[in-house]
């Protein structure tokens, strides 16, 4: 088969591509200017501060003034305390390697060799189960580091991968029973996400650490973290399912009537021939809404957890510190932007891939 | 027996009573998990504690409250607290957004390029992270003696921004509002056949007219007629001030939900058909008269839906507030079940009041996208 090309680009000439994107008109021109020297002083600025004025290592923290630029020692001094919280010193390898093992399943991902319904799970699975063995530890000679002390980076990452992992079984869950043609079912369920999405993050995942305790048996509590994470996780399915439902009602009826013809077993329908297209229509959206997650992982930090968000803010926090917050937060901005922007550009270079037919 | 459960109506009826009784039993057995927990500690039950006095104090309420208001006057201070926030949020972010989408779209590369910029920039740092940065940026300003000084007219320390404003007493303000409410319910209600132009523009004047009578009267003749921030020992007056936590909040908000907007306005002006702009052009409308005619008619009807979806996220983005101490309604409600243990209560009363804005906002704009969707189709 012939695969489409993209179209030829149209060629200009150096002189023609200026006038036409910088002076086309006369007022063109003096905003060109204008933003041209708003841009230059711009960045003459952000590179003196965050380059060539910048102190990169201090033996006295008084040596960072405000006149200087940056002062990067501060990373250098709380870097650790920023991505590890406060795991063990010596065990902080095991924090590392998880997080890797983390950001590799997430790069795996996005190869479309493991773009099936069976292998994804599977990987996720065998991703997340990693992480959690390497932080907790507790075998082959590794000392047992329990969940109240992970934080920063690894417990961002942590609660991220178990919201993916609850919450994508789950959504497809809420996605089929939405649209179950049992009505009780299909309302009910449709009542519960409405409500979930007209709450802010926020307050369920208070009431999950703080109320749940009350309504439930000691028994079946979990600790606060596990809470935390499973309301997140049903928070996430609540948005999750409405994007693979929107996917299953964008797949030709015709597809579905035809296995059901063919005597095709309900579960064999909706894991062979359903959910497969439903994902693929939806990919973009799904990435959007990983996306959406992974900044709003920061938010578990108001309800009293040291992930990358708190710590950043305990490194500034202590006085020592106090006027390099700006350092900091760009710091941790860094970190939130890499993943961020890394995800969204996919999701872009997608969503272009699948409109020209390639997907 | 096999047949029984051949029956398809039958299965369909058990599967769904089995559904609900579960459903039953569970809503049960957590009252009752409840009910035994609360007893155990000695909590007590009932929305009875509304009428008591809070003993705590707010740093930051559109009504007054104190330490001996009752905790339904609190509460209703958080709930304004939040829609005071909301609703400046979507303000601000709304006119930003317009301005980066303008920017997007322009033919100028530069212009392209800061447009492009900003917005993946504040994107993809979650707000959070943005609201506490402008708290410590704020809070670190120099103290109220050392203010930052612009023209005389605003002042910026760590105790908040000082900004000039109208010399209105709390009388006038509520005359401004029930104007202000009066007139949009009237556009609202009314089924005239005049132009929407020509309603909000009748309403504009009325509202400019009662805002000018208000300012002119009523006032001690030596006070101007706009009030500017001054330091008198070592407490501003005049002018209004914007506490770091409020200016923190709003600004972190805004600059991040412009993104968002300017992105869906953005693609929404990118959705109109060029055909039709050429048509336009055809028929010989001016520059002007196809975008007020067809562009943005167009356009605002194909960003609508995801607009109200971003509104009502931005709403209960304000909830972040708690982080850096804004009171606003979820803030206060977790103080008060900190200090009166009313949890469940005060949970439905959270979950009522989000549920209500949320609703608002999509009642509100349902009502537009009524307005202007394509008519004459079903």
């Amino acid at each position: 088969m012939i695969e489409a090309v993209p179209p030829p680009s149209a060629r200009m000439s150096t002189l023609n591509w200026a006038r036409k994107n910088f002076f086309a008109t006369w007022y063109d021109a003096v905003f060109s200017i204008i933003l041209a020297v708003l841009i230059i002083m711009g960045l003459n600025a952000l590179i003196g501060w965050a380059f060539l004025d910048a102190i990169w290592s201090v033996e006295n923290k008084d040596q960072c003034t405000y006149d200087a630029g940056a002062c990067w020692a501060v990373i250098e001094s709380r870097g650790r305390l920023i991505l590890f919280g406060l795991y063990p010193y010596e065990e902080q390898w095991r924090s590392t390697i998880a997080c890797l093992v983390v950001i590799s399943t997430i790069a795996l991902s996005c190869l479309p060799v493991f773009w099936s319904i069976r292998r994804i799970p599977i990987l996720w699975i065998a991703g997340f189960t990693i992480f959690v063995l390497l932080m907790r530890g507790g075998f082959a000679g590794m000392p047992l580091v329990s969940s109240d002390q992970w934080g920063g980076l690894s417990l961002t990452i942590f609660i991220f991968a178990g919201v993916f992992v609850i919450g994508m079984p789950l959504a497809v869950l809420f996605a089929l029973a939405r649209r179950s043609n049992l009505p009780v079912i299909a309302k009910s369920f449709g009542f519960f996400i409405d409500i979930v999405r007209s709450l802010p993050l926020l307050t369920i995942l208070f009431a999950a650490a703080v109320i749940v305790p009350l309504l439930l048996p000691e028994a079946i509590q979990g600790n606060k973290l596990m809470r935390v994470v499973i309301a997140f996780a049903i928070f996430f399915a609540a948005y999750q399912a409405e994007i693979i439902r929107a996917g299953l009602q964008s797949t030709p009826k015709g597809q579905e009537e035809a296995a059901v013809a063919l005597g095709m077993p309900y579960w064999s329908l909706i894991s062979d021939i359903l959910l497969p297209q439903a994902f693929r229509n939806t990919l973009p959206s799904t990435i959007n809404q990983a996306v959406i997650t992974f900044k709003e992982t920061s938010i578990v930090t108001i309800i009293g957890f040291f992930e990358v968000m708190a710590s950043g803010n305990a490194a500034i926090g202590n006085g020592e510190w106090g006027n390099q917050y700006v350092e900091v937060y760009v710091f941790l901005a860094l970190i939130y932007f890499i993943f961020v922007f890394g995800l969204s550009r996919y999701g872009a270079w997608l969503e272009t891939r699948m409109r020209l037919g390639h997907a | 027996m096999t047949q029984i459960f051949a029956s398809q109506k039958l299965r369909r009826t058990a599967i769904q009573t089995g559904f609900i009784a579960a459903i039953i039993f569970v809503i049960i057995a957590t009252v009752l998990t409840a009910q035994r927990n609360i007893a155990d500690q000695g909590m007590a039950t009932g929305f009875g504690f509304l009428e008591q006095t809070t003993g705590w104090p707010m740093n930051f309420s559109l009504i007054e409250v104190s330490g001996r208001s009752t905790y339904a006057r609190v509460l209703w201070a958080g709930l304004l607290n939040t829609i005071f926030v909301g609703i400046m949020t979507l303000f601000f972010a709304t006119l930003l957004g317009i301005l980066l989408a303008l920017m997007r779209i322009s033919s100028n590369a530069l212009m392209k390029l800061v447009g492009t910029i900003y917005v993946e920039v504040f994107r993809n740092v979650p707000v959070i992270l943005q609201v506490f940065f402008w708290y410590a940026l704020l809070t670190h300003l120099p103290n109220p003696k050392q203010a930052i000084n612009i023209g005389d007219a605003v002042l910026l320390s760590n105790r908040g921004l000082m900004l000039p404003s109208f010399s209105l007493s709390g009388n006038d303000i509520w005359i401004l509002l029930v104007t202000l409410i009066i007139g949009i319910a009237s556009i609202w209600i009314t089924k005239d056949k005049s132009t929407f132009t020509r309603r909000w523009g009748i309403f504009a004047g009325v509202f400019a007219l009662v805002f000018a009578i208000v300012l002119f009267t009523g006032r001690e003749p030596e006070v101007g007629l706009i009030s500017f921030p001054e330091l008198k020992g070592l407490r501003f007056v005049g002018g209004v001030t914007l506490k770091p936590e409020f200016s923190a909040l709003l600004i972190g908000l805004v600059l991040f939900g412009a993104s968002y907007i300017g992105e869906i306005i953005r693609g929404g002006l990118l959705s109109v058909d060029q055909g039709k702009l050429e048509a336009g052009t055809a028929l010989g409308l001016s520059g002007f008269q196809i975008n007020r005619f067809i562009r943005i008619p167009l356009a605002f009807r194909a960003m609508l839906p995801s607009l109200t979806n971003q509104y009502i996220w931005l709403m209960k983005g304000t909830t972040v507030g708690i982080a850096i101490g804004y009171p606003d309604y979820f803030a206060i409600i977790s103080t008060a079940i900190n200090q009166s243990g009313q949890t469940l209560e005060l949970l439905a009363l959270l979950m009522g009041g989000f549920i209500l804005i949320n609703y608002s906002i999509g009642f509100a704009m349902n009502r537009i996208n009524e307005h202007i969707k394509l008519k004459g189709r079903t």
